[in-house]
């Protein structure tokens, strides 16, 4: 009889690196039943306002992720399975009151949460977050809703390994969404807010005053503010440089 | 936490409480009969019932989609939407408004299904206490026979199955109702509840609701119009 031999690594296949473990914390009371322990994946989160290249740098560190060997995972706002329609129709109408549409958002954070962040987290995948609670807060707090309010709500959430903003200009940023779509979006304009009629306007005001915002939170959050006015490699050997950092336990 | 009354504003709420079966409704829709054939500005809001977020709790709800926490928060979002669209400009204008469940239920609720309490009371604390808060109290054998004769099909979330207490709906619903009963008597001094033995018969109820409502409240500030003579 012939023997086989048990099939072997090839020898000049690459080791594959499983990321380092740190200890994990919720931000406040977190979620009922859920143990940090067993977490073994990374959640990265990158924030920034639309046009600042997000989509870009996550479908960029996905591939570059996949490529060395990872399993990722992709989250984004409002795309729980429980409200997204309700919250999508809740915008279109501008309907609900402040308090309403920041708690509505809430629900389809803590689902994607829940549901998909911390179970692929428990399956050791790395989790791509395009935008996380900061970007709740912060549109909460130019609408004039109580920080404390904000951050027992938040409580709930994970804190990640690490959380990058894509800083970019108001001005820059108005130039991005016109040469994208040449208009600009309600919401993104902030024109609930009655900054002023006219909407280029209104956008320039809001956009600045959620990047006071952001940048206030920075120093409660620890995020890493990431020039993102710069080429989109730039940003990205940046942000491969980061997570290399934080896969290696740093 | 103030009160509406302490907050300065003109009109005035009034809670109910207790558990499924307490038979709070029925005394609710009796003091909302009594106020409005005096003539009174009156308006009735029901928990879990703004129109928007009805959809998605109730989809949650048919799909056994909700967490403790999205359980909690989807309420919150409902009691939020009701409260700055509805309540609070009726409150504005000088109206009663009863309330058939409030923050309280949340409290008891949320709590029991785990959520901490803190984070749960943080949550709500936007909203203004009720001037009046009843807490109908009735055996939890009394309350469990109303309900299990009157509707023998147990939902899932309101016989508390999220919670594994037991296989058995029916004992499920027990072991769930019990621990909101706790929740609730723990609360009753703190939140000043008016504790009404729900045991004894409606029209003794509604007496003691109505000389209470009568002798908290100025009611003849709240009349839109003088009523008919009977």
């Amino acid at each position: 009889m012939k023997r086989t031999s048990p099939p072997r690594r090839p020898k000049n296949g690459p080791r594959i690196a499983s990321p380092r473990s740190k200890p994990r914390r919720f931000y406040g009371h977190g979620i009922p039943g859920v143990d940090l322990e067993k977490i073994a994946g990374k959640l990265i989160v990158v924030e920034g306002a639309d046009g600042s290249g997000r989509s870009t740098q996550i479908a960029r560190l996905v591939e570059w992720l996949e490529g060395r060997g990872h399993a990722t995972v992709q989250v984004g706002l409002s795309r729980s399975t429980l409200v997204s329609e309700e919250l999508a129709q809740a915008k279109n109408g501008n309907i609900l009151s402040h308090t309403t549409l920041s708690l509505f958002y809430a629900t389809d954070f803590a689902d994607q949460l829940e549901n998909i962040i911390l179970p692929a987290l428990k399956s050791g995948f790395m989790v791509l977050a395009d935008r996380y609670i900061y970007t709740l807060m912060v549109r909460d707090l130019v609408r004039g809703i109580d920080e404390s309010w904000l951050k027992n709500l938040y409580g709930m959430a994970l804190v990640p390994d690490a959380v990058f903003y894509l800083n970019v200009s108001p001005e820059q940023l108005v130039q991005r969404n016109f040469s994208k779509t040449h208009s600009l979006d309600f919401w993104e304009s902030g024109m609930d807010l009655g900054l002023s009629r006219d909407m280029f306007d209104s956008f320039l005001q809001y956009q600045s005053l959620v990047a006071k915002q952001f940048l206030r939170l920075q120093s409660t959050y620890g995020f890493s503010i990431v020039d993102a006015q710069r080429s989109v490699d730039q940003i990205t050997l940046e942000l491969r440089k980061k997570i290399s950092a934080v896969m290696a336990g740093k | 936490m103030k009160t509406f009354a302490e907050m300065n504003f003109p009109g005035r709420l009034i809670a109910v409480e207790g558990l499924d079966g307490s038979g709070k409704s029925t005394q609710i829709y009796l003091l909302k009969r009594w106020l409005e054939l005096q003539g009174l500005k009156v308006f009735f809001s029901e928990w879990n019932s703004s129109e928007l977020v009805k959809a998605a709790t109730s989809k949650g709800k048919k799909r056994e989609l909700l967490s403790p926490t999205t359980f909690s928060l989807i309420h919150a979002t409902d009691f939020a939407d009701r409260y700055e669209r509805q309540l609070v400009p009726l409150l504005r204008a000088g109206y009663i408004v009863l309330c058939d469940r409030y923050i309280f239920t949340a409290f008891a609720r949320d709590t029991v299904r785990g959520c901490p309490p803190e984070w749960v009371r943080g949550i709500y604390n936007f909203a203004a206490l009720p001037d009046l808060t009843f807490f109908f109290k009735a055996n939890l054998e009394v309350s469990l026979q109303r309900i299990l004769d009157g509707r023998p099909q147990l939902k899932y979330f309101e016989a508390g199955m999220d919670l594994r207490l037991s296989a058995d709906p029916y004992e499920s619903f027990r072991i769930f109702q019990g621990r909101i009963l706790e929740q609730y008597l723990g609360m009753s001094t703190e939140f000043k509840f008016m504790v009404i033995d729900a045991n004894q018969p409606v029209e003794s109820q509604q007496s003691i609701v109505r000389d209470l409502v009568g002798a908290k409240i100025e009611l003849v500030r709240f009349r839109a119009h003088t009523p008919l003579a009977a």
